[in-house]
Order: C-alpha cells, then structure tokens, then sequence
C-alpha cells in the first residue's frame, strides 16, 4: 500500500479491496492508484462537494429517537465498493432463483398451501406469522406475482462467501440512495469511471415502471399507476418523491384517494380520476382503516375491498410480510427445492429457530455469542448481538424469547466483509453489506449492484441507516472487464 | 393535476412572494428611520410600530417582547419561529409546501428554495443579518426572485405553473394594499401637515418597498402626492406590483387553470376574480379618495380573500 492509504489495516477480515497480505485486489487496483495520488487537502473538498450535493437536494432521511424529528444526510463514502462481473453473475442467479421461490411461496400459502401438507413448513409457523394475512386466501393477482419489488439483503462472510441475511418483501427502501449515490461519485469523480467500465443503474425506475404496468388489472395497457406515501414526515418520504419524479407519476397520499364502487379514484382539480395500479409505501397494517387497523389515519378505507374484487392492484401485494418473517427465512433453502427442484445458488447464514425446542436451548446456553432477532422488525430494531450486549439486555432477551419462541431466531456472530472507508484524514476498515433491489414483472430484472450500506461506527456491525449506517456508491464491472 | 398538489402550489408560490414582501417593507423601513429627523428613540420607534400592524401578530409579539424598537420587530419578523407570518416561517412553509409537490416543481426550483431555507436557519445568515440588515434583505430579496426566474424557465407553464401564478399574483394584491394601508398606520409628527416633507418622505417609502419608485417618477415627472402615488399602486394597468396588474394576472391564471374565456366565468373563483378586476379596471383615484383610501383597501382585501377561499372551494376541497 502506498500514499494516502498508507497506513490503512485491513484487520483479521475479509477486506473488500485488499488481499489478506495487503495486496490490493486486481478490481481496485486502479481505484488505490487514483486514490494514493491524493492528499488530505485535495480528498477534502470533494467529500465536502458531495455532501453538499445531498444537502442542497434535500436527500435526507427523518431521525425519530431524540427530542424532535430532525432531517439528516445519509453519510456518504467516497470509496466505491466493487463487484467483478463473474461474481455479479452469480448473486443474479442466486436472487432471482430465491424471488421465484418467494412468489410460488406466497402464492402457495395463500391457496392449497401444498408446502405445509407435504410437511416441508409446520402450519403453526405460517398460521402464527404477524404480516400472514388469513382474508387473502384464495384471493388472485395478476400474474401470480406478490412480491414485484425484492430488497434481499447480501451479506459476505470471513472467507467472503455471499449469503443472505434477511429478505425484504414488504416496502424495501433505500433504492434512490443507490441512484443518487452514482450521481455523486460522477459529479465527485468525473475520471474514474473513464478508467472503469462500470454498468449504468440509472434506468431502475423505467425498469420498476414497466413491472407496475404489466400487473395492472385486466391486463389493461394503459393503466393510471400511482405511488402512495404516508407523507413529507415519512422517514423514506424523499425517496418516495424521487420515484414518482423519475417514473413521471402522481405520488399521492391518502387523502388524495377514495374508494366509489370497489374502485379508487383519486381527486383531481378536473374531478374524480381511476387509479388502475398503487406502488405503496405503507404497510398492510395502515392500509386500510376498515380491514387493518382501525387506527390509522394514512389508510384509505375501502381499498382492501377494491383490491380484493380486482379493480386495483398493489404492489407489493397484501401479505407479503409471511414471507420476510425471519423465520420463514430459514425455509427459504428448502422452498427453493421444494418448488424449483434446484439448489440454492446463495446460501442462508445459519439459523436457530427458537421455536424449536432443541435449538432454542442452545440459543439460551449461548446467548453471549449469537445474534437474535426479532422475527418480525427490521430497520435493526429487535435486535441483539450478543458479544457487545450488556447483561441486562441479555437478560432481557432471555425473557423474551421464553416468553415468545416464535418470535425469535439467532444466528452466529458474522463478521461482515470490510470496506474502506475515509475518516479524517485517513481510511479506516468498516463492515458493509448490500442491498440489491429485485423487480419481478414480465421478466425478473436486477439493477447491477445495489445499494452498500456501512455501519459508519468503527467495530459495529449494524448498517441500517436508522442506526446510523452510511452508504457507498457500488460497481458492478462489465464482463468486458479485464480482472487486472 | 391532484387537488392536493394544486393546493400546495397554490400556497407555495404565496409564501415565497410574502417572504419578499415582508423583505421588502424591512429594508425600506431601515432606511426610513436613518432618514427620520426625529432621531430620538422614540421617535424611531413611532416607525416601527406600524410594521407589526401591517406584518404581524400583534399579540404575541407583546406576550414575547417588553420593549418595541427596531431590533425587537425586525427579529420577530425576519427570524421569529413561533411567529407564523414572519420570513423564516413563510420560508419553512414555502419549503414544506415544495415538498410535497417535488414531482411537479422543478429540481432547480427545489434546490433554490431548499438552498435559501437552509441559509435562514444557519449561523451565517444571522452573521449577514448583524453585519448589514440591508444588505440582508437585498439579498433575501435576490434570492427570492432567483426562484421566480428559475420557476419561469425551468417549468411547464401548464396546470401546476398556473397554479402558482394564481398563488403569487393574489398575495401580491393583498402586499401591495397592504404596504399602502401602512401608510395609514404612520402618524405624522406633530407639527407636519400632509404634503409637507416628512409626509412626502413616507410616501416615498411606501414606493420603494413596491420597487415602483423609479417607475413611478418617470411617470409623474419627480412630483410624489398622496393622491398619485395611491392612484399609481392601485389602478396602473401595466406596473407589475399594482393591485390592478396583479388581479388582472391572477384573473388570467384562473381562467388558464378551467379553459374558460376571460370575461366570462365557470366557477365561483373566477366570477369573484372578474368582478374584482372589472372594479379595478373602471375605478378612479378620485372615488377612491372619496369613499376614504383605508375603507377601499380593507375592502379590497376582504374579496381578495374571497378569491382565495373560492379558489380552495372549487379545485382544493370539493370533496
């Protein structure tokens, strides 16, 4: 290593850039020889450029915990995180492999439910999911899809294997950081992408647009397709608004619609007007205040039932939830046999149901060393890792997951892959994983790369940005990539 | 277009334009007290005390403020959070107005706005604000219309756009009555008659914080009356502050929104806009005088508000 990264460490982890002896990886070699030039007064400026950028565009993220709800700046790293195109290919076949096996899941559960007769899933699992969603059985959609959007969140071990962590098939977010996160760097780093040929990801909303229309019903090809927000304080609200923006849609909140006649219109200044599709970002609870809970005041009341007689189509479909419960997640392998009579591509990270009475007594024996999660938060609330947690928290999971089994799983600690990162003046390791964004329409699209979040505090392992995670701008090369 | 989103235009593009107005009349009051002959502190404060009457809640700038002067007034209506009408405020709410509606604004008209919210809020503005309040609302001012320019050039002036013409045009109305009302709200000194200088001085004032006071002389040949300068804020057809020239505007943008033939009306809004203007256009300086200058523009803001809440009426809430 050499320059500005002299005095970088890689630890005992598996380094994104560099080899175990310090030698950079050939993927990055050309990022280290850029980045050695520079100093701390040359790198400074442009860290500051880019966080400008995103201040002055308002991509910002709303904190809850403290005393008021305060507009941040997702932290942002100037270090891009690498994917060589032979790897890119394999988590493609992976991820679209595990949204196929996901959607005939769900389709599955919420019709003859083959996969709980044939004994591969207890029923009390799925009959015991919190998002599973009795009033859908039997219901269709079109084509059969539920999830239309996948967030599967990639995580890489200590010999750098890629495995899934957890799937998202609710609302995943997070999608416009990975857009404006390229637009960024290309601003920050206009030459670097003239020394790489790195592939575009800019026409992911064209990409989502064109799977909202194809699930529109009655096949109609030319449906009004909206997206539905809980609004400006909405902690992702900014993101809602660029995807409206950049698909060239009305993004509307509840007030905007009303149900006549099991259809939703929503108000216009030249009247009423149908809405045929509805990219929501609300969950099922606070959809619809006559369904779900009644409490809501972001639902809008009569939509379920419109939903339900097939005159609107929402996306993700109602009662995705079942499938990202986490521990319907460690079925994920044996759904991918069961109903694809093929191997996993990825693999789970091992899992512990403490549903299960076996493995529940050695979660209980080693708590100190697992991590457990809720099976039913995400956003990295519910969680606990073992190793860092006080014992009064282990003490306070103990109790919980005896009180709940169901409601808990624990994996081993991983230590995640490591990114370099810029912190004052120089490059520090931090743990990273990434958040590749899956659309399933008339074909299973993946925009190359994904969203890399970085747990931005040295040792952490949590990248949620709630947590205070960051993110990194991620390349996937172009198979005409030469390795080095 | 959604009702909601023409909603948030609609008071987006009348927040922006009371951001400036309220600018405007503190940098022109600056200037009228360095010119006071009475430069006691009372005196002064004689100045100050029709800006909270013109801009601001009365009330609660007493529960929060002992003493009224200069300072007290100006930071309450420049910088004031609790105070719904003052800049800062009109700033925030322009802002989360534009939030809202994102997909239909510009990126460039976000930045702008966005840009200028987070300067007000940060410890700069306050440093600008101590080093010169003039210069401070000069610019304030500069970056207010960067954002009129910027909506002018980077949007489609279809339904969305028209929406915030309405919105800009009918709160310039409502500024433009209201600086002219200030002057009613300005005692003279004791011993000043009406023309006299100190008179003149502050119809001069009254222009200047309409921009109009070149436009204004080139008209009148350097002559400032009560009577003409009232007429000139009022009735001129083309100056682009007048009361006139921004109901015209507004009764344009109305009828670009429905499609509906000038003179001619499809909704409430638009008939009231009509009548509006229709009295502008065949009033005279002289009624005005006569029926008294403060009763016509009270009643003017009265039906300007009427426009406003049948505007809301017909494209807003009718659901």
């Amino acid at each position: 290593m050499k320059g500005f990264f002299g005095t970088y460490e890689t630890g005992n982890f598996f380094d994104e850039m560099f080899e175990a002896d310090g030698q950079v990886r050939p993927h990055y070699s050309k990022i280290l020889e850029r980045f050695s030039e520079m100093d701390v007064a040359l790198f400074e400026p442009k860290r500051a450029l880019a966080e400008k950028t995103y201040l002055n565009q308002g991509i910002t993220f709303t904190v809850y915990s403290g005393d008021e709800g305060t507009e941040r700046i997702m932290p942002f790293d100037l270090v891009p995180r690498i994917i060589p195109a032979h790897e890119w290919r394999l988590l493609e076949l992976g991820l679209e492999q595990r949204l196929r096996a996901l959607n005939l899941f769900l389709h599955d559960i919420y019709h003859d439910q083959r996969i709980v007769k044939e004994g591969v899933i207890p029923l009390e699992i799925i009959r015991t999911a919190k998002h599973y969603r009795p009033e859908l059985v039997g219901l269709d959609v079109p084509h059969d899809i539920y999830i239309h959007i996948c967030g599967s969140d990639l995580i890489r071990g200590a010999d750098g294997t890629y495995m899934v962590l957890e799937d998202n098939g609710r609302c995943p977010s997070g999608v416009s950081y990975l857009l404006e996160n390229r637009q960024a760097m290309k601003r920050v780093f206009p030459k670097l992408f003239s020394h790489y040929s790195v592939r575009s990801v800019d026409h992911y909303p064209q990409e989502l647009l064109e799977v909202l229309r194809y699930v529109a019903p009655q096949g109609n090809p030319d449906p009004t397709v909206v997206v539905l927000t809980p609004g400006i304080y909405n902690s992702a609200y900014f993101e809602h608004s660029f995807l409206a923006r950049s698909m060239g849609i009305e993004i509307v909140v509840s007030q905007d619609l009303v149900v006549k006649d099991a259809c939703v219109y929503m108000k216009t200044t030249k009247g009423l007007k149908k809405v045929d599709v509805i990219y929501r970002r609300i969950d099922d609870d606070f959809l619809d205040p006559t369904v779900f809970r009644k409490d809501s005041v972001l639902g809008v009341p009569g939509i379920v039932n419109a939903y339900r007689e097939g005159n609107v189509n929402l996306c993700n479909a109602l009662g995705t939830g079942v499938a990202d419960d986490k521990v319907t997640y460690y079925y994920v392998p044996a759904m991918i046999k069961f109903y694809l009579g093929e191997d996993p591509v990825l693999p789970n990270v091992e899992t512990y149901l403490s549903a299960v009475d076996s493995d529940r007594k050695f979660i209980l024996e080693n708590l100190e060393n697992l991590v457990v999660k809720a099976a039913n938060e995400s956003g990295g609330y519910g969680m606990m890792i073992g190793p860092n947690a006080s014992r009064e928290e282990i003490e306070k999971f103990r109790a919980a997951i005896t009180a709940d089994p169901r409601g808990y799983i624990a994996q081993p600690v991983i230590s995640l892959s490591r990114s370099p990162c810029y912190f004052d003046g120089k490059f520090e390791g931090r743990h990273i994983d990434l958040r590749p964004y899956i659309l399933m329409g008339e074909k299973t699209t993946i925009v190359p790369g994904g969203l890399t979040r970085v747990a931005m505090r040295k040792g952490s392992l949590v990248v949620n940005s709630s947590q205070g995670g960051g993110s990194k701008d991620t390349w996937v090369l172009d198979e005409m990539e030469a390795p080095c | 277009m959604l009702s909601r989103v023409a909603d948030s235009c609609f008071w987006l593009s009348r927040y922006v334009e009371r951001a400036e107005s309220s600018a405007r009349i503190l940098d022109v009051n600056i200037q009228l007290v360095l010119d006071s002959e009475d430069q006691s502190a009372n005196g002064a404060n004689n100045l100050w005390r029709p800006i909270l009457s013109t801009l601001a809640e009365q009330e609660l700038f007493h529960s929060q403020h002992g003493e009224l002067n200069g300072d007290t007034v100006m930071e309450f209506v420049t910088f004031e959070k609790a105070n719904p009408s003052s800049i800062l405020s009109s700033v925030t709410f322009a802002r989360e107005n534009a939030r809202t509606v994102r997909e239909q604004i510009s990126s460039e008209m976000w930045e702008q706005l966005n840009r200028l919210y987070l300067h007000l809020q940060s410890p700069a503005a306050r440093v600008a604000f101590r080093e010169s309040p003039i210069g401070f609302y000069r610019s304030l001012v500069d970056q207010l219309h960067s954002f009129q320019g910027i909506t002018d050039a980077t949007m489609t002036h279809g339904e969305g756009w028209h929406f915030l013409q309405a919105g800009k045009y009918l709160e310039r109305a409502d500024a433009t009555s209201r600086v002219l009302d200030f002057k009613y709200h300005v005692l003279l000194p004791s011993g000043e008659r009406v023309g006299g200088n100190v008179d003149i001085t502050q119809w001069m004032a009254v222009l200047r914080s309409c921009s109009a006071m070149e436009a204004y002389l080139k008209l009148f040949h350097g002559r400032v009356t009560s009577w003409e300068v009232a007429g000139f804020l009022i009735l001129h057809a083309s100056f682009p502050r007048s009361i006139r020239f921004s109901v015209d505007a507004l009764d344009q943008a109305l009828h670009s929104i429905s499609g509906s033939e000038r003179g001619h009306f499809s909704n409430e809004a638009e008939r009231l806009s009509g009548m509006l203007r229709s009295n502008l256009d065949y009033t005279t300086v002289d009624s005005i005088f006569q029926s008294g200058l403060h009763q016509y523009l009270d009643q003017t803001q009265a039906r300007i508000n009427e426009v406003s809440s049948a505007l809301a009426e017909t494209y807003c809430s009718w659901l």
